[in-house]
């Protein structure tokens, strides 16, 4: 383990089992000092304090939490944290920002793809990695690529039209 | 979710005696190796999975797709399920697979799980999965709720009176179909383990759900090389358009040879405690004129002995009706 124990001082307590990890959170080296129960979505939320990764389920089933680790999407709901050491994480926030948006959240707005919102980041995050996936460019493949991300409010149609006018402006980087 | 102590494997013999400390590597092993964690994580969190210890597999260069010297494909424990379903060599030869990993979970949970992850994933069954319930996979002896409750989802073939859970995999089943076999390092040496023995019946103990032993390292699966001209295709079928489990599958592979067919193989999913296949079934269908009829009678054998419960009878047709149906699209 490339990771060690947090607390030497306590390294009698049983109970206390923290690691210390760095993680690269968009583009920047962050150390943290966590339980190996905790998640990737957790420590980015309550460690961090990055909360636009959102919990939904919580068992990889609807998509809320979905960052990019390595450049690709995935559930951080189920990444333990502390066996991501070293590896690059992008989030939202790590995406655009409010004076320059990403192409993909300039599209959400444009196409009204959302109603609470809850899901949205997960949304923006899975249709970014999508448009770098070897699948198919039609709105079927939009929508069997895009299933792993629930939306309650059922956004979906103006999902799909963000992502293809997103594709449409070459904004898959 | 309950403590437990997480290390990183340096190398495959350390990842074997970490496991050889579990006295078991069936339910309730307190050694887990993880790998995508999208299992894993998940039934930890649900009380399901209590290890004391987690080995971090994920850094024991597992993670190669090739074809090896004898022609069979190698595909590593850990290489992702995307990029499995991607690679040109499986696309290109084992398209029953591409398609039946793509037919599965959602493309985030692809990114992350494994192959050995996904042989050995869990079954849906609710009760298995709700520790408020009673269920005999997962403790032994507490009994089987499914039996008379909601049971449209588990299996017809294979069950016991102690368990009828289905297994999940789309993956294991187009494996089973191309006679894949599993490689795994273990204590005291390497094994190789055709898939068609990897899974046992659950009988009375379904707890026990593989031959693997305690440190068994799943290191590689191996596919041979498929005859020229085959064609392939995986069917799943399912309540909804995607990102869902079965209810059947099937993933069939044929070859024509003068307008007969020339070899047959197929194997079924979402209806067993195991991936399906039937090898009388398949022989029945050389040397035959593919047609409606031989694919039923193909269909007839392998879902021969199926046992309905008293919320799945559809499937015994439905698994049918998906056989004749994948074996029409490959020899069309």
């Amino acid at each position: 383990m490339t990771s060690t124990r947090a607390n030497t001082a306590a390294a009698e307590d049983p109970y206390d089992k923290r690691l210390n990890v760095i993680l690269k959170v968009n583009g920047q080296e962050r150390a943290v000092s966590i339980d190996p129960r905790m998640t990737l979505l957790d420590c980015l939320r309550e460690v961090l304090h990055l909360t636009g990764t959102k919990k939904g389920c919580d068992h990889g089933q609807c998509g809320a939490c979905t960052i990019h680790v390595g450049g690709r999407r995935v559930n951080s709901c189920l990444a333990l944290a502390a066996a991501h050491d070293g590896d690059e994480i992008v989030t939202i926030e790590g995406l655009g920002t409010p004076a320059n948006l990403h192409p993909m959240q300039q599209a959400f707005l444009d196409n009204d793809a959302y109603q609470c919102g809850y899901c949205t980041s997960g949304q923006i995050m899975s249709a970014v990695a999508l448009l770098r996936e070897p699948v198919g460019a039609s709105d079927d493949d939009v929508r069997e690529f895009m299933s792993g991300n629930i939306c309650r409010c059922g956004a979906y149609p103006n999902i799909v039209k963000a992502i293809q006018q997103a594709r449409r402006a070459g904004g898959g980087s | 979710m309950q403590s437990f102590d997480l290390v990183r494997a340096s190398n495959r013999p350390a990842a074997v005696a970490s496991g050889a400390a579990s006295p078991t590597a069936q339910q309730g092993a307190n050694v887990r190796f993880l790998a995508g964690g999208t299992t894993l994580v998940d039934l930890m969190k649900l009380g399901v999975e209590h290890p004391d210890r987690v080995v971090d597999i994920n850094r024991l260069g597992l993670d190669r797709v090739g074809n090896e010297a004898n022609g069979d494909l190698s595909v590593g424990a850990t290489v992702r399920n995307s990029d499995l379903a991607h690679h040109p060599l499986v696309r290109g030869n084992y398209a029953a697979l591409s398609q039946a990993i793509l037919a599965g979970a959602s493309t985030q949970l692809r990114n992350a799980a494994t192959t050995a992850g996904n042989l050995l994933q869990r079954t849906r069954c609710m009760y298995f999965r709700d520790l408020a319930s009673a269920c005999n996979k997962r403790e032994p002896g507490s009994g089987c709720p499914a039996i008379t409750g909601a049971n449209r989802m588990l299996a017809i073939l294979g069950t016991s009176e102690s368990c009828i859970a289905t297994q999940p995999s789309d993956m294991a089943v187009a494996m089973l179909a191309y006679d894949a076999v599993v490689h795994v390092q273990g204590v005291s040496g390497d094994l190789q383990i055709p898939l068609a023995d990897f899974y046992v019946l659950p009988g009375q103990r379904p707890d026990i759900e593989t031959v693997l032993a305690p440190g068994d390292l799943v290191t590689h699966v191996t596919l041979p090389p498929r005859p020229a001209g085959e064609r392939s295709a995986y069917l799943k079928l399912r309540d909804r358009a995607s990102y869902e489990f079965a209810l059947v599958s099937a993933a069939v592979a044929v070859t024509l040879a003068n307008g007969k067919i020339a070899s047959a193989h197929f194997a079924v999913g979402g209806v067993g405690t195991r991936p399906w296949r039937i090898d009388e079934a398949e022989r029945g269908l050389v040397g035959q004129a593919p047609s409606e009829q031989a694919f039923r009678n193909a269909a007839d054998i392998c879902l021969k002995g199926a046992r309905p419960q008293s919320r799945n009878g559809f499937k015994v047709e439905l698994a049918k009706r998906c056989i004749v149906h994948a074996f029409k699209q490959v020899t069309r």
